[in-house]
C-alpha cells in the first residue's frame, strides 16, 4: 500500500513541500535575507572601491610631486627622463618662467608650458578661452587688466628682444598665476632661449607608489630639487582615511541591523512551526533528524537569499558608482563567498537556537497546545 | 458593536449590572493590552527589528547631514581657500619662492581692519586667517624673502577674543625647533636655506646686517622652504611701512559652490541675494570679506575651493545615497519581521472573529499595536541611532555628530509607515480568513 520512496527523497519533499505550503511566510523570510545580503554587498563592493574612486577626485587637486633646478633650467634630456618615469600613472607638465617688462616698463613674470597638459593637471583654472595658436597667449585676469583692457594684442620686452602676443583669453586662480601671462613652450624658448626650470608632477596611486616615484626622481636627478608637496599629500590622506573609517562603520550598522532582522524573522517562524515539529516527532523523527531537515530548509534559503542579494547589491554600488562618482563601481565575485558565509552563519543560528529550546518541551504538550 | 451586543442580551440584563459591563473602548484597550503582556516574545522579536532599524536610520541620517561640516574641517587641512588683496593692486612678480617686486612698491591692507574678519555673517566659519607682508633682505650677500606673518596671535573684536595664525593655517607646516612669539624679533629659516647658508635653529641669521634668533627651521614641501618667516612686526618694520599687510590668507568651512553660488549678488532680487548671502559659499564669505575690510578685494583660491567642493559634494553624496540604501534596507527587513509576527496570529483573528468581531476592528486593534511598537522601537531607536552617530563622530573626527530633535517626528513617521506596510498584507489576509479553517488550524 505504502509507497516507499528513498529517505533522502523524503526528506527533500518535506523540505519543499514545507515551503510550497506557507509560501507567505517563506517569502517574508527570503526578503529578509535579500536584503541582508545585498546591503552586505553593496556596502563591501562600495568600501573596496571608494577609495580609488575618492583618489581619482584628489587627482584634481593637482601637482602633489615638483622637480625644480638647482640651477639655470633642466636639460632636455632631463626632461624627458621625468617624463619617462611618470609616463603610465601620472602628469609631468615642464614650465619655463622669465621676468619680462610690459610697453610701460612694468615687471610681468612670463611662462611657458604645454596647454594640453596644463588644462588636465589643473582642471580648477578657469579659463575663458584656451590659446590654439602659436602667437597667442592666456593672461592671468589680473595681468590681462592692466596690460590689455581691451583685449588687444600687446608686446612684451625680454632683455631687449620683443615680441607681439594675442591674448586668447584670460585665466583665473585667486592665485599667482592671476598675475602672469602663459604662452606655449615653444614660442617662449625661441623668445627668451631659457629652458624650464620647474616640471609639476601629478602621481596617481597610493602613497608607497608616489613615495616610490619621489626616490626614483631624487636618485635619476642629482641636479634637481625634488620634494612632494606636502599640502595636497598630507590633506588627501587626512580625507581618505576618515572617509573610509565612516563608510565601514555605517556599513557594520547596516549589516548587523539586516542580520538581526533575518534572526528575528526566522525564529518568528520556527517557533510558529513547533505544531509540526511536534508532530514529526510523534510520527518518530529523532531531535537530530528535525534538526537537519530545518538546518536544510536554512541553508537553501540562505544560498538562494545570498545569489539574489548578491545580484541586487552589486547592481545598488553599481547605482550608486555611477550616480556619486559617474563610474560604475565595478561588481566582486571575491566579496560573494564572505556574504554567503554570513547569510549561512545567521540563518542557521535562527534557526537551530529556537530548536533547541523546543526540544525540551514534550511533543504532546505542544500538540495539546500548552 | 456586534461584540457588544452579544455579550449583553435582553433576558441577562437584570444579573449583570449595567456598569460591570466593558465598553467598546475598554475592551479594546483591554485586548491590545493583553496582546502584549501574554505574546511578550512575539513582540519583542518586532521591538527589536523596529528599535535597529529605526537606530541605523537615525545614525545614518545624522551622519550624511553632519559628514558635510566633519569634512569641511578635514580640508581645512589643505590651507586657506580664501584670499584678500588690496583693491588697487599692481601684479605680483614671483617665481617659486623668490619675490622680485621692488619693495615699496603696490598697495597695502591695513592690519587695524584685520579683526573685522571675525565680524562678518560667517565669522564662525572662519578657522584662521593669517596675513602676509614680503620683504626682500639681504642674508650673507644673497637676497631673500622674508615674509612676515601672524603665527598665533591674540586678537580682539568687540568682546570677542581669538588665537589665529600660521600655525592653525597651514597644519602641514612643520616646525624642528619652537615657533616665534608674535611680538618678538625671532625668526623661522626655511629649510632648504637654512641648509644652504648652514643655519640651525637656536643660531642666528643676519638679516640686513642685523643677526636675529631662529627659533626654528620650518619645512613645508612649498616656496616657504626658500625663505625666511617671521612675525608681520619685524617686517613691517625691515619694510618701513608700519601696520602694512600685503595679502591676507583666509581658511573658511564652506559649502560647494553650485550654479546659484555663481550669480552676481548685484543682480538678484531681495529675497534670493538674502539667501545668497547666508550661504555659505565661497563666493559670499570672499564678498562678506570685501565688505569688512576697507579698499580691499576678496577672491577664492580656486585650487583649494573648487576641489574642496569637488570632494565635498563627492564624500555628502555617497553617505546621503548610503543612507537611503539603509532606510531602505531597514524598511524591508522590519517589514519582513512584522509579517512574521502577523502570520503567527491566524488563530487569534480566527477566535476573535468567531465572536463576532468586523473586519473594522480587527484592522483597528493590529493596527494600534503596530503603531504602539513603532512609536516605541522608534523613541528608543532614535536615542541609540542619536548615542551611535555621536560616539562615530567623536571616534573618528574628534568632535560628536549631532542628531537634531527635529529629525525625532520623521524616524517615528518612518517607522509607523514601514510596520504598517509590513503588517497590511497579513492583516488583510487574516481578516478575511474563514474562521472556522482558522480555528481548525488548516489555514
Amino acid at each position: 500500500m505504502i509507497r516507499h520512496g528513498s529517505r533522502s527523497a523524503m526528506y527533500f519533499r518535506m523540505l519543499f513541500r514545507a515551503a510550497a505550503l506557507r509560501k507567505g511566510q517563506a517569502v517574508a523570510a527570503l526578503t529578509a535575507i535579500v536584503v541582508a545580503a545585498a546591503a552586505a554587498t553593496a556596502m563591501l563592493n562600495l568600501f573596496v572601491d571608494v577609495q580609488a574612486k575618492l583618489r581619482r577626485e584628489f587627482r584634481n587637486f593637482g601637482a602633489n610631486l615638483v622637480v625644480e633646478a638647482k640651477s639655470g633650467g633642466l636639460a632636455p634630456e632631463e626632461i624627458s627622463a621625468i617624463q619617462a618615469a611618470v609616463s603610465g600613472h601620472g602628469l609631468a607638465v615642464p614650465f619655463a618662467y622669465a621676468v619680462a617688462r610690459d610697453e610701460k616698463d612694468r615687471p610681468i613674470v612670463v611662462a611657458g608650458t604645454d596647454f594640453e597638459l596644463v588644462r588636465r593637471l589643473n582642471p580648477w583654472w578657469a579659463v575663458s578661452s584656451w590659446p590654439q595658436a602659436s602667437g597667442q597667449v592666456l593672461a592671468g585676469v589680473r595681468a590681462a587688466r592692466l596690460l590689455t583692457p581691451g583685449n588687444a594684442s600687446f608686446s612684451l620686452n625680454f632683455q631687449g628682444h620683443h615680441i607681439r602676443v594675442l591674448p586668447a583669453g584670460t585665466v583665473r586662480t585667486g592665485a599667482g598665476e592671476d598675475s602672469r601671462v602663459y604662452m606655449s613652450l615653444q614660442d617662449f624658448q625661441s623668445w627668451t632661449g631659457i629652458a624650464p626650470s620647474v616640471v609639476e608632477i601629478a602621481a596617481s596611486g597610493p602613497p608607497e607608489e608616489v613615495t616610490s616615484l619621489l626616490q626614483q626622481l631624487q636618485a635619476n636627478l642629482p641636479n634637481a630639487d625634488v620634494r612632494a608637496v606636502r599640502q595636497v599629500t598630507e590633506g588627501q590622506a587626512n580625507v581618505l582615511g576618515k572617509t573610509r573609517s565612516t563608510l565601514l562603520s555605517s556599513a557594520a550598522f547596516i549589516v548587523c541591523t539586516a542580520a538581526l532582522c533575518v534572526l528575528a524573522t526566522l525564529m518568528g517562524w520556527v517557533f510558529d512551526r513547533r505544531r509540526d515539529f511536534a508532530i514529526m516527532k510523534a510520527l518518530g523523527a529523532s531531535d537530530s533528524l528535525i534538526a537537519m531537515f530545518v538546518a536544510g530548509e536554512a541553508a537553501v534559503l540562505a544560498f538562494a537569499g545570498a545569489i539574489l542579494g548578491f545580484a541586487a547589491g552589486s547592481g545598488i554600488a553599481g547605482w550608486i558608482g555611477r550616480v556619486n562618482f559617474h563610474a560604475p563601481v565595478t561588481p566582486r565575485l571575491s566579496v560573494f563567498p564572505p556574504v554567503l558565509a554570513g547569510c549561512l552563519a545567521v540563518t542557521l543560528l535562527a534557526t537551530l537556537l529556537p530548536l533547541q529550546l523546543l526540544r525540551r518541551i514534550q511533543p504532546a504538550m505542544i500538540l495539546r497546545g500548552e | 458593536m456586534d461584540a457588544e451586543s452579544g455579550l449583553r442580551p435582553e433576558g441577562h440584563r437584570g444579573r449583570l449590572s449595567p456598569h460591570k459591563l466593558p465598553s467598546v473602548e475598554t475592551m479594546f484597550v483591554r485586548l491590545v493590552y493583553e496582546s502584549f503582556r501574554r505574546q511578550t516574545r512575539r513582540k519583542m522579536l518586532v521591538a527589536v527589528a523596529v528599535t535597529l532599524g529605526a537606530a541605523v536610520s537615525t545614525a545614518m541620517i545624522g551622519i550624511a547631514t553632519g559628514i558635510g561640516d566633519k569634512i569641511s574641517h578635514e580640508l581645512r587641512t589643505y590651507g586657506a581657500n580664501l584670499v584678500v588683496t588690496p583693491e588697487e593692486d599692481d601684479l605680483d612678480v614671483q617665481i617659486g619662492s623668490v619675490n622680485l617686486k621692488p619693495s615699496g612698491t603696490g598697495a597695502y591692507l591695513d592690519e587695524g581692519a584685520l579683526p573685522k574678519i571675525k565680524g562678518i555673517f560667517w565669522r564662525n566659519n572662519i578657522t584662521a586667517f593669517t596675513p602676509e607682508l614680503p620683504v626682500n633682505v639681504q642674508v650673507g650677500g644673497n637676497e631673500v624673502t622674508l615674509v612676515g606673518t601672524y603665527f598665533s596671535k591674540s586678537l580682539k573684536f568687540g568682546t570677542q577674543e581669538f588665537t589665529t595664525g600660521a600655525r592653525t593655517a597651514f597644519p602641514w607646516w612643520k616646525v624642528s625647533g619652537t615657533w616665534p612669539a608674535d611680538d618678538s624679533d625671532e625668526v623661522l629659516v626655511g629649510e632648504k636655506l637654512a641648509q644652504r647658508s648652514g643655519t640651525k635653529e637656536g643660531g642666528r641669521v643676519e638679516i640686513n646686517g642685523k643677526p636675529h634668533l631662529v627659533s626654528g627651521v620650518l619645512s613645508t614641501g612649498g616656496a616657504e622652504d626658500d625663505q625666511i618667516i617671521a612675525p608681520l612686526t619685524l617686517a613691517q618694520a625691515l619694510a618701513g611701512k608700519p601696520g602694512a599687510v600685503r595679502k591676507v590668507l583666509v581658511s573658511a568651512v564652506t559649502k560647494p559652490e553650485d550654479a546659484f553660488a555663481r550669480r552676481n549678488p548685484d543682480s538678484l532680487n531681495v529675497a534670493d541675494r538674502d539667501r545668497w548671502y547666508c550661504s555659505a559659499y565661497p563666493q559670499s564669505i570672499a564678498y562678506q570679506l570685501t565688505e569688512a575690510i576697507p579698499h580691499s578685494h576678496a577672491e577664492q583660491i580656486r585650487q583649494v575651493a573648487q576641489n574642496e567642493g569637488n570632494v565635498l559634494s563627492r564624500i555628502k553624496g555617497l553617505m546621503l545615497l548610503i543612507t537611503l540604501a539603509a532606510l531602505f534596507t531597514s524598511g524591508l527587513a522590519v517589514s519582513a519581521a512584522m509579517a512574521t509576527a502577523m502570520f503567527e496570529r491566524r488563530t487569534e483573528v480566527g477566535l476573535m472573529k468567531a465572536l463576532g468581531a468586523g473586519q473594522f476592528t480587527l484592522s483597528a486593534i493590529f493596527i494600534t499595536e503596530a503603531v504602539l511598537l513603532a512609536c516605541g522601537g522608534g523613541l528608543v531607536g532614535f536615542v541609540s541611532g542619536g548615542w551611535l552617530a555621536r560616539g562615530l563622530g567623536r571616534a573618528i573626527f574628534g568632535s560628536a555628530i549631532a542628531v537634531e530633535p527635529v529629525l525625532l517626528p520623521v524616524i517615528l513617521g518612518i517607522a509607523i509607515g514601514v510596520t504598517f506596510i509590513g503588517s497590511a498584507a497579513a492583516i488583510r489576509r487574516a481578516v478575511k480568513y474563514d474562521p472556522v479553517r482558522a480555528l481548525r488550524g488548516e489555514a
